[in-house]
């Protein structure tokens, strides 16, 4: 086998007289030690008896690691997630047995959904008290076994240096994803023979990449030149895999509109000219209308989620599909592809732009710039320039665009004013939206904020969330005065959970069953905290509030009263074809 | 392929290590879609340290197509096939237990065992554990045999299957532990001749 060779190798090499000295450590040590090779800066967490050792061999390591003392485990891993989103590098997350390990799952959920990489190390009981209903005892692999890529419990500390050495390679390679890994308290005092720490590369079992076809490559630039109404769909894939530059490229050379999934928001600027929109539920009118009429639909590293698709009989049918993504298991799981180019996409798309014709779709960009222009006449001019007397959420996301000029990095929460956020706010870099996209996780985007201003140290963090979705996880405001992390913070209060009411509204007659939310004095809460705020009623102030939160010295929140009963539009209703959108 | 909306019986077969948990993780891969498991075996493979899970389902080929999918892409599974019944060679064993003093007071009961191909197992003075081995109907057929008589115990064994056209784990295995796996192990391989099964 290749690693005995390796092994051999390496002895010739060497020499028995130079190898590395073995020192005797604990698997406490040695976790950290690991985390250090792995270029890991940042840890959130939070502390509990089955994790004491790793936090006492911590106390040595505060030079060197970081760790961030959150409010509670949810908060700790929604942090995990933001930082990796914006650095690009895994997120990493300590917690203890039990209500630590269990408060972990819904961020691991979503985690998993967003392929988000993450590794979470929790706390076990001692090994000898493994299914004995110990304090503190959960079953933590069973639990999260449906919600994570990869999940292994360490009764013994030998086992740390390979098992932590995976735990990276399979988070961060191929489609990203959370990894848990469980260690029981023995294991982290345990001493052992450490004999070093080695990435890992390879696990004969999994593999990555799905190899690259040329056959796939050559039919679907055949498809490719031969369309007259081609449409690109991009996802997450595109920044996942680094692949933004690639992207453009090919999006430039083939000169085909090309609209993105809110996950995949920014891998090419907003103002790009081929950048035609959103897509979804709450996307532009154009991209959905027209995806019932292109000839060749140009799938990248998304995956056909029914936010994405409406009525899937009903969707695209007449377009051949050429459907990119590096995990295989997509490839026809939704929509049924007539070419699959199975690989990464920072390998497929060049291959895929050298076979393709330089192009112009003059006429066929035309229609979505016609689109376009009824959706600014019918939605998005009364949006972000209202006549009404209150504010909307829309013209908040305008005022921070000019101010901001694209440059922030904005993470949201889940709602209306999510899909307002996202359907507005200007996007120049890639790696520049966060948010809870596949699994909807209200109270995402507080803690988010915070381990994605660790993610990107340099830019402006700006948080805009519910009134709804902030009395979830406020919180962690403790964590943002007790690190000075500089956050700023939108509230954007309508007096009610808005997207339930919208459907309320617009499906059940009205009936707002239990959305009518009160919350307590925001700015009050915040000064609890000691971080400065400010309320605004009145679209004058909205300016120079603004300016007030982005120019303050640390975090600031800022909360803006908007109108109560506004509906986030376009909509393609539930049940209802991409082609059946509504604009009001 | 065509879509195949019937529903049949479908043999998965699963190359995976040897891990622990890692039942849990393929089982509810069905339960998830509240799939009924029909039959699940997990034995040893042909390779040391490789083990196989041989799963039965009732399902239809595109439902099918998509579950060894997300099978295969658990880190700890190697492959993952799915098979009709007429692509494999299958077996399920049974035993039986009925009243020693029944069959040695009639006659045709140990004619009738030995007409289903029934070997004894274990012989005692108060029972006797009969053994057949066989396709299902083979194995339902003799419990209605031997009910009139006093069926005293019936178990029957998960279905294991040996795959008619494959030639064995052991060359793909050598490739998986390459860094960089030549392509014959890859996506989109043709296993049997002619039929095309598209796996990962």
């Amino acid at each position: 086998m290749e690693t005995q060779t390796i092994v051999q190798e390496i002895g010739e090499i060497t020499g028995e007289s130079e190898k590395a000295p073995i020192v005797e450590v604990s698997g406490s040590v040695a976790l950290l030690e690991a985390l250090i090779v792995e270029g890991v800066d940042t840890i959130f967490g939070y502390p509990g008896g089955a994790i004491m050792p790793i936090y006492d061999a911590l106390f040595d390591y505060k030079e060197k690691l970081n760790h961030i003392l959150v409010r509670h485990e949810q908060g700790g891993i929604h942090a995990g997630q933001g930082y990796a989103r914006t650095s690009g590098k895994v997120g990493v997350v300590f917690a203890t047995s039990g209500p630590g390990a269990t408060n972990l799952v819904t961020g691991l959920a979503d985690a998993q959904i967003d392929s988000t990489p993450l590794v979470c190390i929790t706390g076990q009981v001692f090994a000898h008290l493994l299914g004995t209903d110990a304090f503190q005892e959960t079953d933590v692999i069973n639990i999260t076994t449906p919600v994570t890529k990869w999940n292994y419990q360490v009764t013994d500390a030998n086992e740390i240096p390979e098992v932590i050495a995976k735990a990276f390679y399979i988070a961060k390679s191929g489609r990203p994803g959370p990894v848990l890994i469980d260690i029981t308290k023995n294991a982290q005092i345990q001493l052992f023979n450490y004999k070093g720490y080695t990435p890992c590369n390879h696990i004969r079992s999994y593999r990555p990449k799905p190899i690259v076809r040329m056959q796939y490559i050559e039919e679907a630039a055949a498809l490719i030149n031969a369309a007259k109404k081609p449409f690109i769909l991009w996802g997450q894939g595109v920044i996942l895999g680094s692949a933004e530059q690639e992207f453009k490229t090919f999006v430039e050379k083939s000169g085909i509109p090309a609209a993105w999934t809110i996950l995949g928001a920014g891998a090419i600027p907003t103002d790009h000219p081929l950048n035609v929109g959103m897509l979804g539920m709450h996307g532009n009118y154009g991209p959905n209308v027209l995806t019932n009429e292109c000839d060749v639909l140009i799938a990248i590293g998304m995956r056909f989620d029914d936010r994405v698709t409406g009525r899937l009989d009903k969707y695209a049918k007449q377009a051949k599909v050429i459907h990119l993504d590096i995990d295989p298991a997509e490839i026809d799981k939704n929509v049924k592809s007539t070419v699959p180019v199975w690989g990464d996409c920072k390998e497929t798309l060049p291959l895929l732009t050298a076979a393709i014709q330089q192009k112009q779709h003059t006429e066929w960009l035309a229609k979505f710039n016609e689109y376009t222009r009824q959706e600014v006449e019918q939605v998005i001019e009364p949006e972000l320039n209202p006549t009404s007397l209150e504010m909307t959420m829309g013209e908040v996301i305008k005022q921070l665009n000019e101010i901001t000029k694209g440059e922030a990095v904005i993470v949201t929460d889940v709602g209306q004013h999510q899909m307002v956020a996202c359907r507005y706010a200007q996007f120049n870099n890639t790696r520049s939206n966060v948010t809870s996209g596949g699994l909807g996780t209200m109270g995402f985007a507080l803690p988010a904020a915070i381990g994605a201003k660790f993610g990107a140290q340099n830019r402006t963090v700006v948080a805009i969330i519910g009134d709804g979705g902030f009395q979830m996880t406020c919180q962690e405001l403790g964590t943002i005065m007790q690190c000075g992390i500089d956050v700023k913070i939108i509230i954007l209060n309508n007096r009610f959970l808005g997207m339930v009411r919208q459907w309320q509204e617009l499906f059940n007659s009205r009936r707002y069953s239990f959305v009518d939310i009160q919350s307590p004095d925001f700015v009050a809460l915040a000064a609890a905290y000691r971080i400065p705020g400010k309320v605004i009623n009145d679209r004058k102030d909205l300016p120079s509030a603004l300016n007030e939160m982005l120019s303050n010295k640390g975090s600031f929140l800022l909360e803006v009263m908007v109108t109560k009963e506004n509906n986030v539009f376009p909509m393609v209703p539930q049940g209802c074809s991409v082609s059946e959108i509504r604009l009001k | 392929m065509s879509e195949d909306i019937e529903k049949q019986e479908f043999n998965i077969t699963v190359y995976t290590e040897n891990q622990i948990g890692l039942l849990n993780r393929i089982a509810i891969i069905f339960t998830r879609r509240k799939i009924n498991i029909d039959s699940l075996n997990t034995s040893p493979s042909e390779i040391e340290s490789i083990h196989r899970f041989n799963i039965v389902i009732n399902e239809s080929e595109d439902v099918v197509r998509k579950l060894t999918r997300q099978i295969e892409k658990q880190v700890e599974v190697l492959k993952c096939y799915y098979h009709t019944n007429e692509d494999v060679i299958w077996q399920e064993m049974a035993l039986y237990k009925v009243s020693t003093d029944v069959i040695a007071e009639k006659v045709s009961v140990e004619r009738l065992l030995r007409e289903n191909g029934a070997r004894v197992v274990v012989l005692r003075k108060d029972y006797t554990v009969f053994e057949t081995t066989g396709h299902r109907e083979e194995t339902d057929n003799l419990i209605s045999i031997l009910q009139p008589y006093g069926l005293i115990e019936f178990v029957r064994s998960a279905r294991v299957a040996i795959i008619k056209d494959s030639d064995g784990f052991n060359r793909k295995l050598r490739e998986f532990e390459r860094l960089e796996p030549g392509e014959d192990v890859i996506e989109n391989e043709y296993l049997n001749q002619g039929q095309k099964v598209f796996t990962m």
